[in-house]
């Protein structure tokens, strides 16, 4: 079962993008099937480490809170840009230190962290495991410090390990 | 007059809502773009485009032709996948090049390279067992 289908999670959301891509039918579904076993035979040659999903509802609950915190963000930076120089920004570099070490986790991370305008993850640092983040409104490092280890490493730390 | 008489007001006002979030965002992001004024901070305005900027757009998209065409379209989601999932490779490579630009350059409001405590002595060592191993197969 697992030499013929090594990665069946990614096998389904190729199946999937491929049915989104062209119309559902049954020919279609099996071209799809067919393109993405292939694919999936590629992937296992190479050989990555395979991510283990621990807490599904958890991932739910973290997509919820990274919406509601792009929204929040998107906004926040918006009004930022268009205030102009009337308010007193300070931005800067935050190193903060991550306890989290699964690969799948961190890759997630930065998709959070990059997707959230206001934040930017610029260095990694793995023998440390620090974390070099460039902040656009940097009031309080306690609040981001905050933000990122609580709300967002934390659940990560959950699913992922 | 065209196929767009067919949708109803409220889809339109939805879709006409979302659209214009969308592209407002991703003007401000662009606008921001513009006129921040380190490399840093310019980092952060395109962001806006690329999150709810995308989102906004796709969630336009789907709503019209799923109305239009009488069934589910939900195809443009992947561009909000791909969007999202490959944002973050751009900008840390163009982020960790201004680091290292900076860095090299001595500028002044970089954090400097703290070397990390053990990693230097470290891979100087493998350096030197990995000779070793070269010259006479034996590690140190």
């Amino acid at each position: 079962m697992n030499r013929i289908f090594p990665h069946p999670l990614l096998m389904i959301f190729l199946i999937i993008m491929w049915l989104l891509l062209t119309h559902f039918s049954l020919g279609q579904l099996i071209v799809g099937s067919a393109i993405a076993f292939i694919a999936v035979q590629g992937m296992a040659a190479l050989q990555p480490d395979k991510p283990r999903l621990k807490r599904w509802d958890l991932l739910l609950k973290l997509t919820g809170i990274v919406l509601y915190d792009i929204v929040r963000s998107n906004i926040a930076v918006a009004r930022i840009i268009l205030q102009g120089g009337k308010r007193a920004r300070k931005s800067g570099f935050m190193t903060i230190p991550l306890d989290l070490r699964d690969s799948t986790g961190l890759a997630a991370l930065a998709v959070i962290i990059t997707s959230t305008p206001g934040t930017a993850w610029l260095d990694y640092n793995a023998a440390r495991g620090t974390l070099l983040l460039h902040v656009f409104d940097l009031v309080d490092e306690t609040v981001w410090l905050d933000l990122i280890k609580n709300r967002y490493e934390y659940l990560l730390r959950e699913i992922f390990e | 007059m065209n196929h767009f008489d067919d949708l109803p007001l409220w889809a339109a006002c939805l879709i006409a809502a979302f659209l214009f979030i969308g592209s407002g965002l991703t003007l401000i992001g662009s606008f921001g773009l513009h006129r921040l004024r380190s490399f840093y901070d310019r980092i952060h305005a395109p962001t806006l485009g690329t999150s709810w900027g995308t989102a906004a757009i796709v969630l336009a998209s789907i709503t019209c032709f799923s109305m239009l065409q009488s069934r589910p379209v939900f195809h443009e989601i992947l561009i909000g996948i791909f969007v999202t999932l490959t944002t973050p490779v751009t900008l840390m490579l163009l982020g960790r090049a201004a680091l290292y630009r900076d860095r090299v350059e001595n500028n002044p409001g970089v954090p400097a390279l703290d070397p990390p405590e053990g990693i230097l002595d470290q891979s100087s060592q493998t350096d030197k067992s990995e000779s070793a191993q070269q010259d006479d197969g034996k590690p140190e």
